[in-house]
């Protein structure tokens, strides 16, 4: 009982990670119809960020949670007038090479730079050691991370429902063009999204820096569970990226605890039922995905 | 039509690259004398770019510069050779792609000799290259035993650490230290059951036993669940076979985990000094490796790092030193031999007693061309014990040379 209370809480830790950067995902594939394949790279950069900044002007964890994801909006919002924009008009198959070549930039760029063994990192002291709970000591940052990602998941989720921008949004994710019809200017969300799901990598980035090694590669595989984890949850579906990311995290403790050897296996077996079952994944509907 | 001239151009362009490499392989071996083309040509391959290259990389192309000026140095106008020359290529850790470019440095460059080639598959890729082409191949970057057994051959020697050696420094040791319960954790590969082979056989050796081995994915940035799972056999100690971004993650993760506190230690199968400059002292503190060399070992080594960290901002890894000293070493047989013949510098090296500042109580094999020496047992200091940067090791033991290593009589090398 104790251990399977450890294994959720590593499982929701390791989901939280892939919940953030998923919503990010899916709000940039709901509005801009772009697959971003740069979003492990953003994940990295904020990691890399946060690494960065504690060394050279000794900024806090506290304060790299607030910074890290503006400088990564700000970055966000530059690609996408620099870069993806030119290529949205195209086929999206465009934009999915763009985001790959970025990816591949920005990684060797850090390596250059950073090497390759990766950046220390020291978290505060507050976040360090375990609660007991039932008998067992879970680590604080664990739990830490849990909540962050569930009160960001929340917050977005308010935003989405109980806002006028959030509203115009998901006009413009469901129905883009009954939405531009009902005289909405979708082109004018379209940067600040990118920009919003950007921030939302880098703050899983941010996130992980204390609990993870930072190294330029840290999104390469990440990269493709987050693929399976919108996969699961439907792609540019809200709800579905937060849903799917917790489950895969949860899959993967589980996994590792009982099937070690099938851990990440498991992953894309859940990922293919999925799709057999519900071909525009858990929350996804099939238009969205024609 | 288009791509049927597309493929057309590119047979063409095949075709001219074959005759170029042909033509290459014939150019050195006309040129005649004692030295081929009047001098020696050093070539370096490993990783420039990817997870090893701070591990050794480009400044082993620094350390092997420092050996040639050495080796200038002493002999002046007395060295058999004038013209030495050192020449890199970058592998990035791909077995096919060593095994080209070990062809290329061979034939084109007319490198006489190879040095280092981290990740296993890579090293014999280019041993076997070696063979064919009766060239020299020294390797330090990679660690598996089959270079000096199964596989091994007259032109290539092993330097620096090989799995066997890592098992028996910190298997063996730990256990005969108390820490007899042991879980091991590996990466699922090539390298990472070599290391569980090497380890359990040593842990039993010395009295102690392997409750449990845990395979994980490779690469993996989770390990939470797999050391808490280590955790619940109630071990005296989780060794742990992992490298570079995956040994980080779990050595982060293992110390989130309280195992620590309950008195489960940690053992490291393979690590290098980088490792502990990238995550920081405080992480690894406490932590028991087996290290083939380090730079602040005594007046000679240090003054060897002094000079290697002016050149390059760095304090060296054992990889470093240990493409110096193999350098240096082949260098000294070129002296010797009086030539860059193959076949005489090998004659040189085999059997010979070396001492310089990596090799203490060296000798290079004969027998599998194993290069044998003292190894250490280290300790990570805490982060009040380091009085200067780098400053990271407390070496606990010295393992003499003959017990280092696995004995060449259990080898299964034939030459």
């Amino acid at each position: 009982m104790n251990a399977v209370l450890q294994y959720t809480v590593q499982g929701l830790a390791a989901g939280s990670f892939y919940a953030l950067a998923a919503l990010g995902l899916a709000v940039i594939f709901g509005v801009l119809g772009v697959v971003n394949f740069a979003h492990g790279a953003f994940y990295m950069l904020g990691a890399v960020a946060a690494a960065v900044l504690l060394d050279t002007v000794g900024m806090s964890l506290w304060l790299a949670l607030i910074v890290v994801p503006l400088l990564m909006l700000v970055f966000g919002m530059l690609v996408e007038r620099l870069l993806v924009q030119w290529l949205l008009p195209l086929d999206p198959l465009y934009n999915l090479l763009l985001t790959f070549g970025l990816t591949l930039l920005l990684v060797d760029l850090v390596k250059r730079r950073y090497g390759v063994s990766g950046l220390p990192y020291e978290r505060p002291e507050a976040l360090s050691g375990r609660v007991q709970l039932g008998g067992v000591g879970l680590p604080v940052y664990q739990l830490f991370v849990i909540g962050v990602a569930l009160l960001v998941c929340l917050g977005v989720w308010l935003l989405m429902t109980r806002t006028r921008v959030g509203m115009i949004v998901r006009a413009a994710t469901e129905r883009p063009e009954l939405a531009g019809a009902l005289g909405i200017n979708v082109g004018r969300w379209v940067t600040p999204v990118f920009g919003f799901g950007v921030a939302l990598a880098g703050l899983a980035g941010v996130l992980a820096a204390p609990f993870r090694a930072i190294t330029a590669e840290m999104g390469s595989d990440f990269i493709i569970i987050l693929f399976a984890v919108v996969v699961i949850g439907g792609l540019g579906s809200i709800v579905g990226a937060v849903v799917g990311g917790f489950l895969v995290g949860l899959v993967e403790a589980f996994g590792q605890a009982y099937a070690p050897t099938f851990a990440q296996v498991l992953i894309f077996v859940l990922m293919a039922v999925v799709v057999l079952a519900r071909p525009a994944g858990l929350f996804g509907r099939e238009e969205a995905t024609a | 039509m288009n791509k049927r001239r597309t493929a057309a151009g590119a047979s063409i362009l095949m075709a001219g690259v074959l005759v170029t490499a042909g033509c290459g392989a014939g150019g050195p071996a006309a040129a005649g004398g004692d030295f081929t083309d009047d001098k020696v040509v050093l070539a370096l391959l490993n990783d420039a770019s990817g997870v090893y290259k701070d591990v050794s990389g480009p400044n082993s192309k620094i350390a092997i510069q420092m050996a040639i000026d050495d080796y200038q140095e002493k002999y002046g106008d007395e060295a058999v050779v004038e013209d030495i020359e050192v020449t890199s290529a970058d592998h990035q850790n791909e077995p096919d792609i060593a095994n080209t470019k070990a062809q290329e440095l061979y034939d084109r460059e007319g490198a006489d000799v190879i040095l280092d080639v981290p990740t296993s598959s890579a090293a014999l890729a280019v041993a076997t290259q070696a063979k064919n082409k009766k060239k020299l191949y020294m390797n330090i970057g990679a660690g598996t035993t089959e270079l000096t057994g199964g596989q091994c051959n007259k032109y290539t020697f092993h330097y620096a650490y090989d799995t066997w050696m890592l098992a028996n420094g910190t298997g063996t040791v730990v256990t005969e230290e108390g820490d007899k319960n042991w879980q091991l954790i590996y990466p699922d590969y090539a390298f990472g059951q070599d290391m569980v082979k090497s380890f359990t056989g040593a842990i039993e050796a010395g009295g102690g036993k392997v409750a449990g081995t845990i395979a994980t994915p490779f690469p993996n940035d989770n390990f939470a669940t797999y050391i808490t799972k280590a955790g619940a056999a109630k071990p005296q100690v989780i060794g742990t076979m992992h490298a570079g971004g995956d040994l980080i993650n779990l050595v982060k993760q293992y110390n989130d985990s309280g195992l620590k506190d309950q008195g489960i230690d940690l053992a490291v199968g393979l690590m290098f000094i980088s490792d502990i400059h990238s995550l920081g002292v405080e992480a690894f503190e406490g932590t028991i490796f087996t290290d083939a060399w380090y730079w602040n070992l005594d007046e000679k080594s240090r003054e060897w790092a002094d000079r290697f960290m002016e050149e390059t901002g760095d304090r060296p890894t054992y990889a470093h030193a240990g493409n110096y000293s193999a350098a240096l070493q082949y260098l000294e047989a070129v002296q010797a031999a009086g030539t860059d013949d193959a076949d005489k510098v090998v004659a040189e090296l085999e059997g010979k007693k070396v001492e310089d500042m990596f090799l203490r109580n060296g000798e290079i094999r004969a027998e599998d061309h194993r290069v044998i020496h003292d190894v250490y047992l280290a300790r990570v200091k805490g982060p009040d014990d380091v009085k200067e940067d780098w400053d990271y090791e407390e070496i606990i033991k010295t393992i003499p040379a003959e017990e280092a290593f696995r004995p060449a009589a259990e080898s299964g090398c034939s030459m």
